[in-house]
């Protein structure tokens, strides 16, 4: 069993949960997964490593409640436990050498970026960041990601906190004003992703990604993670989860995503109907 | 010794009705009674030369546990199965006894052979609902081993070591034990509270099972060996990669690797979604690519999954099917469809779903590398079924992720790893392995009898270094 030693509401669809496992923390690199089971009936789900303190002996997991799983997750406490959790799976990032990169998060993915921008920040490399967010309730990790960064910039969809539009169009600002960048690390939804690299490929800036496709065992065992990445078949769980952006085909990878869409909401209406049953009775 | 049976055929096995089981996930064949199995086992002609007993890889005394059932003392029968074989009950369900033992077996030159495999499964369930087993825990050693992998190889290492003292420490990758026996095999060919039980009595042994526990990523081979004071590492970690074609249209939706297929439905249990989260998409229309028993395996859940039209679609013929006859058969009578001599050429989609499959007709030509006619595709015959799901099941290779971590592990270039072998041992100091990480995909006796060599082996290593 696994203890959530902290839980921490980011906004009002995405938690914090720190969760006791030494091994994994002393392993997990910025890039790596790890594949939780909340219980016996449970999915198994990959989420980023956000964080890992060699102290505790905890990993941070930050997740978004979409369906289900992410539900039940959220409906639980600290010092309540989680029954499987494994890791740390994925090839780490390699961010050796990069001395000015732009680091873009969308959304969730925000928080998936936030190692990346730390690391590189650390290793003394110049970090822009540029967040995009749907709306100002929806941000997350704002004051981390500065702490990490030279610049970071924000915006939102409809303009409620700071500047209205895409994260691509400050990027594109950004890269004609004569910023050169070595890397743009682009991690949120796979449009954002898939933008981010066709604004890129334009300028010849290496740009990567983060898949984060659906997987059983993240092993390699059982394929369901598949993408195609230069013409070639790729599994995002021993091959990446970060790929060249400008290799990745996201229309299949978008399509793909939706495989289990009707399960999904299935399962999520179900749970909400008990949910309310319960509260009912 | 009671009077012998002279019918040519073996006692059938009482089933679930065909049209029954192919709707329900609950076992296919529901085993001997005491009285069906003295039968049998009288069948037995007890011959001198015991030639079942070569045709074995573990080697078990079977004309001894044989005659043993039909004296009624099914306890000794049990046991001397277990002697060397530590998975009877899952043997006797899935080893391949119509090209091993039964094949050898006198009775087979007229009629049918002994129905060895029935026999030694009634014995094994036999114990399991008679016998109140209190398994001791051997007195340790105080030294510790590494079983990396928990399927049939790992098993059987872990097992054989523990008895003799040996401090064992099982890593899994899964969040349940059992490889193979639980993701793959499916629940109406292989109970899992069957291997449940032998991972059971493995505990009270004094095994320790660290699930969740990727060797390779969590820890690596060195430092079990140099930091976590494990003198020796068994490696069973299977084979686990599966294969795909490399025809257009694989990553549509609705196409599954049969590792993928066979895990959501065997170990996260889709079959009983939604009391069990993880689904699985079954269309109408459901094409099952191979001939292996885990093709056979795939398209029987498929079915169970209530899908209407479910095609096995090989490219050689019947008669070249890895798959056990037994397999094809009960596939056969639960309304699976054969397609032989068919191969696809690609998956056609439709807004990114599966809609059809496109194949081939093939012919057989000369025989190829493995003996069997090699099959070539007739010019032009090209065809189109619609299909809803496809399943590919054309093999697996063992999973690199090993030896990208232990790089003093050498492997062939198809990964299977490299052993001597009589004993197991790897190219690196301390390590031996076994199963179909080293043979690539194969059968369970076969992992299991190379588990209990490399256990021996160990053993002789361990006291050798002391």
């Amino acid at each position: 069993m696994f203890k959530i030693v902290k839980k921490r509401e980011l906004n009002q669809h995405v938690t914090l949960m720190e969760i006791e496992a030494p091994r994994i923390a002393k392993k997990a690199k910025p890039g790596q997964f790890i594949i939780l089971r909340i219980n016996e009936f449970g999915e198994r789900i990959p989420l980023t490593v956000a964080d890992t303190n060699q102290k505790t002996g905890a990993v941070t997991i930050i997740f978004q409640i979409v369906g289900k799983t992410t539900m039940d997750l959220n409906a639980l406490s600290e010092g309540d436990s989680l029954l499987d959790f494994a890791g740390p799976f994925g090839v780490a990032s390699n961010l050796d050498g990069y001395k000015k990169a732009a680091v873009v998060g969308g959304g969730l993915g925000t928080a998936i970026a936030y190692p990346q921008a730390k690391a590189l920040f650390n290793q003394g490399a110049k970090v822009d960041a540029i967040l995009g967010f749907r709306n100002k309730d929806l941000i997350i990790l704002e004051d981390e990601i500065k702490a990490v960064s030279d610049r970071a910039f924000i915006t939102t969809d409809d303009g409620s906190n700071g500047t209205k539009g895409f994260v691509t169009d400050i990027l594109k600002k950004l890269i004609d004003d004569g910023n050169s960048y070595d890397v743009v690390i682009a991690i949120g939804p796979l449009p954002m992703m898939k933008a981010v690299s066709n604004l890129t490929r334009e300028y010849g800036i290496k740009t990567i990604v983060s898949m984060n496709p659906v997987m059983i065992d993240g092993t390699g065992m059982c394929g369901g993670c598949r993408i195609t990445v230069g013409g070639e078949m790729k599994f995002a769980c021993v091959d990446g989860p970060e790929f060249d952006g400008h290799l990745v085909d996201f229309d299949e990878a978008i399509l793909r995503s939706q495989m289990y869409k009707d399960h999904e909401s299935k399962a999520a209406k179900r749970h909400v109907c008990r949910m309310e049953g319960m509260q009912n009775g | 010794m009671a009077k012998r049976n002279m019918n040519p055929q073996k006692t059938p096995i009482p089933e679930q009705d065909a049209n029954i089981r192919n709707k329900n996930f609950d076992e296919v064949a529901l085993g001997y009674t005491e009285e069906m199995a003295k039968s049998e086992a009288k069948r037995c002609l007890q011959c001198k030369h015991r030639p079942c007993v070569g045709g074995c890889p573990v080697n078990v005394q079977i004309p001894d546990f044989i005659g043993a059932i039909a004296e009624g003392r099914f306890k000794e029968a049990y046991e001397i199965i277990k002697e060397t074989n530590s998975l009877p009950a899952v043997c006797g369900r899935v080893c391949p006894q119509e090209t091993q033992c039964e094949k050898l077996c006198v009775r087979a030159i007229k009629g049918e052979s002994v129905g060895i495999g029935r026999l030694e499964r009634f014995a094994a369930d036999w114990y399991m609902k008679n016998i109140e087993e209190k398994v001791e825990k051997p007195k340790s050693n105080g030294r510790k081993v590494a079983v990396i992998g928990s399927g049939p190889a790992g098993l059987t290492c872990a097992g054989d070591l523990a008895k003799l003292g040996y401090d064992v420490t099982i890593f899994e990758a899964f969040h349940v034990a059992g490889g193979v026996l639980m993701y793959g095999i499916p629940q109406f060919r292989l109970p899992k509270e069957i291997v449940q039980k032998e991972i059971d009595a493995l505990k009270q042994m004094g095994v320790t099972i660290e699930t969740n526990s990727v060797v390779g990523k969590v820890v690596s081979i060195d430092e079990l060996m140099c930091e976590e004071g494990f003198e020796a590492v068994f490696v069973g970690t299977g084979a686990g990669l599966p294969s795909f074609m490399k025809i257009p249209g694989e990553n549509l939706n609705g196409v599954y690797s049969s590792n993928e297929f066979l895990t959501r439905v065997n170990l996260m249990k889709a079959y009983k979604f939604p009391e069990y989260e993880t689904p699985v998409k079954i269309g109408r229309n459901v094409a099952v690519i191979g001939g292996g028993n885990v093709a056979m395996d795939a398209a029987r859940c498929a079915k169970r999954l209530g899908a209407e039209n479910v095609y096995i679609i090989y490219r050689r013929s019947e008669a070249e099917m890895p798959a056990r006859l037994e397999e094809v058969h009960h596939a056969k009578e639960e309304g699976i469809i054969f397609k032989v001599l068919t191969n696809p050429t690609r998956i056609l989609g439709k807004d990114g779903w599966v809609a059809g499959i496109e194949c081939v007709e093939m012919e057989l030509g000369e025989p190829d590398e493995s003996g069997r006619r090699k099959p070539r595709a007739k010019e032009g015959s090209e065809f189109v079924m619609d299909m809803d799901t496809v399943i590919i099941a054309i093999g697996q290779s063992p999973n690199p992720l090993i030896k990208s971590t232990t790089p003093d592990l050498k492997t062939h270039s198809w990964g299977g790893i490299i052993v001597d072998e009589e004993t197991g041992k790897t190219s690196k100091e301390g390590v031996f392995a076994g199963g179909d990480a080293v043979s690539g995909a194969a059968t369970v006796i076969l992992a299991a009898g190379a588990g209990k060599k490399a256990a021996k082996a160990i053993d002789e290593y361990l006291k050798s270094k002391q």
